[in-house]
C-alpha cells in the first residue's frame, strides 16, 4: 500500500480498531476517514463495530461466587484480626 | 529540595492507594470484602488467560486474595492497588498454568487473514477491486433492531466464552472490565500491536454474529 493508492474497504475493515485506539499514523488516519466519509459500507460498518463495543460495555462483569467471597473475607479476619 | 533533582523514575506513590492499603493492613474487614467485590471480576478474566477452566480461574483468583492478605505490607503504592493485585494474579495464573502443563502462546503472533468474509469484496479484476459487492455492504441496523439490545445482550455473553482464548481475555478485559492497552500488555507480555489484533479480530467476530442475529444479511451460501 502506497500513500498514493486510495485505501479499499477490504483494507479499511482490518484498520478499524487501530483507528479507533489512536494508533495510526495522522496521514493514515486523514485517508481513513476520508474514505469512510464517501463509503456507506464502511461507516455502517464502524458504526456496527463501535455498537458491539458498547454492548461489550454492558455484558455482566464475571461474579466469584458469593460463597467464594464470604470465605475469602473470613481467610482474611484470620490473617489479619481487627486492631483495636 | 534542589531545582536540578532530576524526575523520579518511579510515578509518584498515590495517597488514596495507600490509604485504602493502611486499612487492609489494620483488619478492615468491610475495606477487603469491597476490593474482592471490585476486583476480581477483572482477575477471573486474567486468570482465564492462563488456565484452562472457569473453576480453575477461581481458584487462582481465591490463591491471589490469600497471597495479597499476607502481603500488603510490601505494597508501596507506586501503582494502583489495582494494578499491584492484578499482577499478583498474573504471577498466579502462570504457575497454575504451567502446573496444567498448559502454555498458552501469548507472544505468538495472531495472522489468521481478513476478519471479514473476502466473498464480500470485488475480486481483483474489478475496477473497484477491495470494495464491497453489492451484496456483501453491510446494511445498517435499524432502531427497532437496536432496542433488542437485551437479547443480543445474552448472545454476546455466550459468544464471548466461544472466541479463541486470546480474543476472548483480550476482548473481556478492554471491552467489558474497561481495562487500559497498557494494562493488558503488561500483564500477558504482548507487543501493543499484538493486542490490537487480537482486540479486533475478536470485536470483527462479534460484530458478524450479531450482524447474523439482527438478520442485516442472509447467512453466506
Ligand atoms: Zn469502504
Amino acid at each position: 500500500m502506497t500513500p498514493s493508492s486510495p485505501l479499499t474497504c477490504r483494507q479499511v475493515v482490518e484498520m478499524l480498531t487501530d483507528y479507533l485506539e489512536g494508533a495510526l499514523a495522522p496521514s493514515t488516519a486523514a485517508a481513513l476517514e476520508e474514505h469512510l466519509a464517501t463509503c456507506p459500507g464502511c461507516s455502517t460498518y464502524l458504526a456496527q463495530i463501535s455498537h458491539t463495543v458498547r454492548l461489550l460495555g454492558a455484558v455482566t462483569p464475571d461474579e466469584l461466587p458469593e460463597s467464594t467471597q464470604k470465605g475469602l473475607v473470613a481467610a482474611f479476619r484470620g490473617l489479619r484480626p481487627p486492631r483495636p | 529540595m534542589s531545582a536540578l533533582k532530576p524526575a523520579p523514575i518511579q510515578p509518584a506513590l498515590q495517597p488514596t492507594e495507600l490509604a485504602l492499603a493502611a486499612r487492609l493492613i489494620a483488619g478492615d474487614e468491610a475495606a477487603f470484602a469491597e476490593i474482592v467485590a471490585a476486583y476480581s471480576p477483572l482477575m477471573l478474566h486474567v486468570a482465564r488467560g492462563f488456565v484452562a477452566t472457569r473453576t480453575s480461574a477461581e481458584d487462582v483468583v481465591q490463591e491471589t486474595w490469600l497471597q495479597v492478605s499476607c502481603s500488603l505490607e510490601g505494597f508501596e503504592g507506586r501503582s494502583t492497588l489495582r494494578t499491584w493485585v492484578l499482577a499478583i494474579t498474573r504471577n498466579v495464573g502462570r504457575r497454575h498454568g504451567a502446573a496444567e502443563a498448559r502454555e498458552l502462546a501469548w507472544s505468538q503472533l495472531d495472522d489468521g487473514g481478513g476478519t471479514v468474509d473476502p466473498q464480500r469484496f470485488r475480486g481483483s479484476q474489478d475496477p473497484w477491486a477491495g470494495g464491497w459487492t453489492t451484496a456483501g455492504a453491510p446494511v445498517a441496523w435499524s432502531p427497532e433492531q437496536l432496542a433488542l439490545d437485551g437479547e443480543a445482550l445474552t448472545l454476546m455473553t455466550r459468544c464471548l466464552r466461544e472466541l479463541p482464548l486470546r480474543q476472548r481475555t483480550v476482548v473481556e478485559l478492554r471491552d467489558v472490565d474497561g481495562l487500559d492497552a497498557g494494562a493488558v500488555c503488561d500483564i500477558f507480555g504482548i507487543s501493543a500491536s499484538n493486542q490490537r489484533v487480537l482486540l479486533h479480530r475478536g470485536r470483527a467476530k462479534l460484530r458478524q454474529l450479531l450482524e447474523d442475529y439482527y438478520g442485516g444479511r442472509e447467512a453466506a451460501p
